[in-house]
């Protein structure tokens, strides 16, 4: 299925995931890169010791789902920008899902976006929280998506309604 | 008027430049010939974040990477560099000729290292002429080198990493895509680049030919449709795009023109992209003091290349006798991280053309034969 559309299955993104306890607790990120690839920047990014040696570049990501704080970093240090964080309990409604955004026009603070997910598909609608400048980061943004609890391992892409 | 030199560069894309800086820091005297008129090759219009390990570049831009490597060799005093040039041709006494400024000039160097890069290859199909089907390479120079968008409604063909970059960099130009067709079962590039580019809607056709472009005096259309498992078209499956440009991303081959002409053994390795020079585990040709490094010595992504570059390079002056030691120890170490590089799954296909390179094969030894 990924080889052919580009869309990981569901059990593909399962095997990726956090515990459903470690999800409902706090930000966390989630390495969506599934085959092998030579490339390592996640790794040295981290600072929470969280991501596992690479002890073969081609290795894939491996996150310590409960040494990782969510902090983010890895998301921009990501060449394949195939990072995210979600916190699930971030507000008491809401859930948030940071996402690596290098398109214009970029979305301002408060702005109502429409979340889609990994097809593309419209999902929900979802209020920018963020905007993380990316001017420093190499110009990769991460833009933070507040979206209702249930979508937080759905929605990985936005676009800006017309 | 003769120009002598330690050694001569041909190509200053990312190998070139690694070559150029790896050997002038250890003081050789460097020449290095551009047929452009920047630093940089492919690199200049690069605009994602590269793959590979951190301690090379990974997470940087590629444009960035062409402006920190052009500006080290515009530093370098021993570098002297020839911009709108080309090499015209290698002597039997070691001597290159190239065309600077209409003017031609010759260069005699101890050693010699080809960086040519590669050049696109075509897909025929019926009115493949037509205005409107471009090459991703020009597409790339377009946006990314002029800021200008080559049409409004884009199909990709070919989803191999250039395929799926130039994708990427049309929809962040505002571009509307309307997808992207790959013959082949799978997707050929890597996946993190396809997830990126499907969860932007982007449909990937893969199991999917191009049958035709219509349309007057420039693209209006492009047909598509679905291939059996032996890449046959199958009949009732056409769909019509509406598009006003193709852009085509179906592979590199490697230029290789100098190689030959200089009577270099050639070997055919289709996994490396076509005919490529035989050389040995240090990138030396079947040429003493000529090396081969980047895309022309076989079709690869532009870190291996910069890696390739600065081994060409040790070697060439591990052989003038320059910091042996020291080029000795290095050279090792970029041996090493060449290897891990390579060594996962997307690095099958290379291995496997390295095979052939070290060998030789008479599919690309006799090839060339009437030329001699």
């Amino acid at each position: 299925m990924l080889e052919k559309t580009g869309i990981p299955t569901s059990d593909e993104i399962e095997e990726v995931s956090p515990s459903k306890k470690r999800l409902k607790s706090g930000p966390v990120a989630i390495a969506e890169c599934f085959r092998q690839i030579p490339c390592d920047p996640c790794y040295h990014s981290c600072t929470a010791g969280a991501f596992a040696k690479f002890e073969d570049i081609n290795n894939k990501p491996n996150i310590d789902h409960d040494k990782c704080t969510g902090c983010g970093v890895c998301i921009s240090n990501c060449p394949g920008l195939a990072i995210f964080v979600v916190d699930y309990n971030y507000t008491e409604k809401k859930g948030l899902v940071k996402i690596p955004y290098e398109y214009l026009p970029l979305p301002k603070e408060g702005d109502e976006v429409v979340g889609l997910d990994r097809q593309g598909k419209e999902v929900c609608k979802a209020t920018v929280e963020k905007v993380e400048d990316g001017e420093n980061k190499d110009k990769t943004f991460v833009i933070w998506l507040l979206v209702p609890k249930d979508k937080v391992m759905d929605v990985r892409n936005m676009k800006v309604g017309e | 008027m003769m120009i002598y030199a330690d050694v001569l560069v041909i190509g200053g894309g990312p190998a070139g430049l690694s070559s150029a800086i790896t050997t002038a820091e250890k003081g050789a005297e460097v020449v290095l010939v551009e047929r452009d008129d920047t630093l940089g090759g492919q690199l200049v219009k690069q605009t994602h974040m590269f793959f590979g390990s951190k301690n090379e570049f990974a997470g940087s831009r590629g444009i960035n990477i062409a402006e920190d490597l052009r500006k080290k060799v515009n530093e370098n005093d021993n570098i002297k560099v020839f911009l709108n040039s080309t090499a015209q041709g290698y002597y039997d006494d070691g001597i290159v000729g190239i065309s600077h400024h209409e003017r031609f000039k010759k260069i005699k160097a101890k050693k010699i290292i080809v960086a040519t890069g590669a050049s696109e290859k075509m897909l025929p199909f019926p009115n493949n002429d037509l205005p409107g089907v471009y090459g991703a390479g020009a597409v790339q120079t377009l946006m990314n080198v002029y800021g200008i968008v080559p049409g409004e409604n884009v199909l990709m063909i070919g989803a191999g990493n250039i395929g799926l970059i130039v994708s990427y960099q049309l929809l962040q130009a505002g571009v509307n895509l309307v997808g992207i067709v790959e013959a082949d079962s799978e997707i050929g590039g890597y996946l993190v680049h396809a997830s990126k580019i499907r969860r932007a809607g982007v449909p990937i056709y893969t199991e999917h030919t191009i049958q035709e472009a219509k349309g007057k005096s420039n693209v209006e259309k492009a047909v598509i449709c679905e291939l059996n498992d032996n890449w046959e078209e199958i009949p009732g499956t056409e769909k019509e795009l509406e598009v006003d440009t193709i852009c085509l991303a179906v592979g590199l081959k490697p230029i290789s023109d100098i190689l030959i002409q200089a009577d270099c053994e050639m070997a055919y390795a289709p996994q490396l992209g076509g005919d490529v020079a035989v050389r040995d585990e240090n990138l030396q040709t079947t040429i003493e003091e000529i090396y081969v490094a980047g895309d022309s010595a076989g079709i690869e992504e532009a870190t291996a290349a910069m890696l390739e570059g600065e081994l060409a390079g040790l070697s060439a002056l591990m052989d003038l006798g320059i910091s042996k030691k020291i080029s000795k120890k290095q050279r090792r170490k970029t041996k090493e991280n060449l290897a891990s590089l390579r060594r996962g799954p997307v690095g099958r296909k290379i291995r496997e053309g390295l095979k052939i390179t070290k060998e030789g094969n008479d599919a690309g030894k006799n090839r060339y034969t009437h030329i001699r």
